[in-house]
């Protein structure tokens, strides 16, 4: 569904992505993990055309992404940090939202504002939101549209365990109705019960892409904490 | 695109800084225009906060509401929407309400109190003047990524247009006193937004005997119904060049 082929992206000196090859199928859900800095975010908005890559291409759905933009609408984004125009309400950002990009099927995907509490505060500046509060905004219009794929940037990052487990029970429910979870997170345990596939990138190169199964059984652990702690001994010996 | 101009507009006419804006205009102008005896003068002067005032608001206005509006970008951009579309609608909504603020606060009183079509190409060439320098703002803020940075850009940006340039053709025209140089003072002229609408409206209002044979030049060339066409036409080119440069750089900027 999703493909990139031979990625480059440079800022400056630093060599953020290095020839990337991937490819998502539907109905996955993927774990994008690697050190800080390793380029997962910078993947993330080459794929959602906020930073062009300097070399390759990514194909979404069998097009090529570069001077397209529709196909935006089949994807819910929430960023790792969520900047919103300061002096608008929750309420003005929600209706803002639903405005511009409208509806496929007459419908929103509201759950996520209710379980978090978000129709109490609706009236609240984005600007006296706590960081927290902010990634439940975030994740609400993520959800919002019933996207069929959905990129989620560090979601539980400031989240408290309550909120956090109410995410990830929507991401779950997500992925049961064959929707491409792509999460990229460095809290490796969060991600054990969510995720069928795992990306591995390490200074903008991918190390690896296998599915959880695969990963356990080459490296002989069942946690994937484990496993890619084990996987990163091996390599620093090799 | 409707849509995105809307929000844009309506986030800034709750500004109080454009909100003052336009009530300083507004009390210049009914000012000047009651106070003086006769409208010449009266217009004369609000020519001069127009072609100083106008530019220096508007750019930087502009300027720092691009870089406020830097989450509103980062939001829209990953949404299914057009990126020329989005900076486009920015700038739309920005130069639209520069526009209320300018009709409310000079175009009105001048209105009520002189309909002369001298008042009327005064609002034109102030209106011009408003969506150029939005649009050189634009330019400016899609290039720099500093806010600090943008924000001196815009400044030095006025500066040179509305002081430093004029100070360079003098130099340049004494300097060169021995030789001919209307035409190229024509040129000059035109290559400068300010002196272009300067000499436009100068030259209605009879002053350019004020200014010599350069003046008499002048007069033939922009007096004209072509000149003065063509006037507007290079004050349209100094609108869309801007606008065109940074929606290319914006399309393939990283955010």
């Amino acid at each position: 569904m999703i493909e990139f082929t031979a990625i480059h992206k440079r800022f400056g000196r630093l060599q953020a992505l290095d020839n990337v090859n991937l490819h998502f199928r539907e109905g996955k859900s993927i774990a994008l993990i690697g050190p800080n800095g390793s380029g997962k975010t910078t993947l993330i908005k080459c794929l959602l055309g906020m930073v062009m890559p300097d070399k390759g291409s990514i194909l979404f759905r069998g097009s090529d992404i570069l001077r397209d933009w529709a196909y935006r609408s089949d994807i819910g984004y929430m960023p790792q940090i969520g900047r919103y125009p300061d002096n608008m309400t929750i309420a003005q950002v929600l209706a803002m939202m639903k405005d511009i990009r409208g509806t496929l099927n007459g419908s929103f995907d509201e759950e996520l504002i209710g379980a978090f509490g978000l129709d109490r505060m609706l009236d609240k500046r984005m600007r006296t939101l706590s960081g927290g509060t902010r990634q439940k905004v975030s994740a609400s219009l993520a959800f919002l549209f019933h996207p069929s794929v959905l990129v989620l940037d560090e979601p539980t990052a400031g989240l408290d365990p309550v909120a956090s487990g109410i995410l990830k029970d929507k991401i779950a429910a997500e992925t049961a109705k064959g929707k491409l979870v792509l999460i990229t997170s460095h809290i490796l345990s969060e991600l054990d019960d969510l995720v069928g596939e795992v990306v591995y990138l390490q200074d903008g190169k991918v190390c690896f892409h296998k599915s959880l199964g695969q990963l356990q059984k080459d490296t002989g652990e069942q946690k994937l904490v484990r496993a890619i702690a084990a996987f990163m001994e091996n390599s620093m010996v090799v | 695109m409707k849509k995105i101009i809307k929000y844009v507009v309506l986030d800034i006419l709750r500004n109080r800084i454009l909100v003052s804006y336009t009530v300083l205009l507004l009390a210049i102008s009914v000012t000047l225009l009651s106070l003086e005896d006769s409208s010449a003068k009266a217009l004369l002067s609000l020519l001069n906060i127009v072609l100083i005032v106008l530019p220096l608001v508007s750019v930087i206005f502009s300027t720092i509401y691009y870089y406020n509006s830097a989450e509103f970008v980062e939001l829209l951009v990953c949404q299914p929407l057009k990126r020329n579309r989005i900076l486009l609608s920015i700038y739309t909504g920005l130069a639209c309400s520069l526009l209320i603020a300018f009709g409310l606060g000079v175009g009105l009183p001048l209105l009520i109190f002189d309909h002369s079509v001298t008042a009327l190409l005064l609002v034109l060439v102030g209106a011009a003047l408003t969506v150029i320098f939005s649009a050189l703002a634009i330019l400016g803020s899609v290039l720099m990524r500093d806010k600090a940075r943008g924000i001196g850009v815009a400044i030095l940006a006025w500066f040179y247009f509305s002081l430093l340039y004029d100070g360079l053709v003098l130099f340049l025209l004494f300097q060169l006193s021995d030789y001919p140089l209307e035409k190229p003072a024509i040129v000059l002229g035109s290559l400068n937004p300010i002196d272009l609408g300067r000499i436009i409206l100068l030259l209605r209002m009879d002053s350019s005997a004020m200014m010599g044979y350069t003046g008499a030049v002048f007069k033939s060339f922009f007096g004209s119904g072509g000149g003065m066409l063509l006037g507007f036409g290079i004050l349209l080119v100094w609108m869309v060049a801007p606008l065109w440069m940074a929606v290319r750089r914006f399309n393939h900027k990283d955010l």
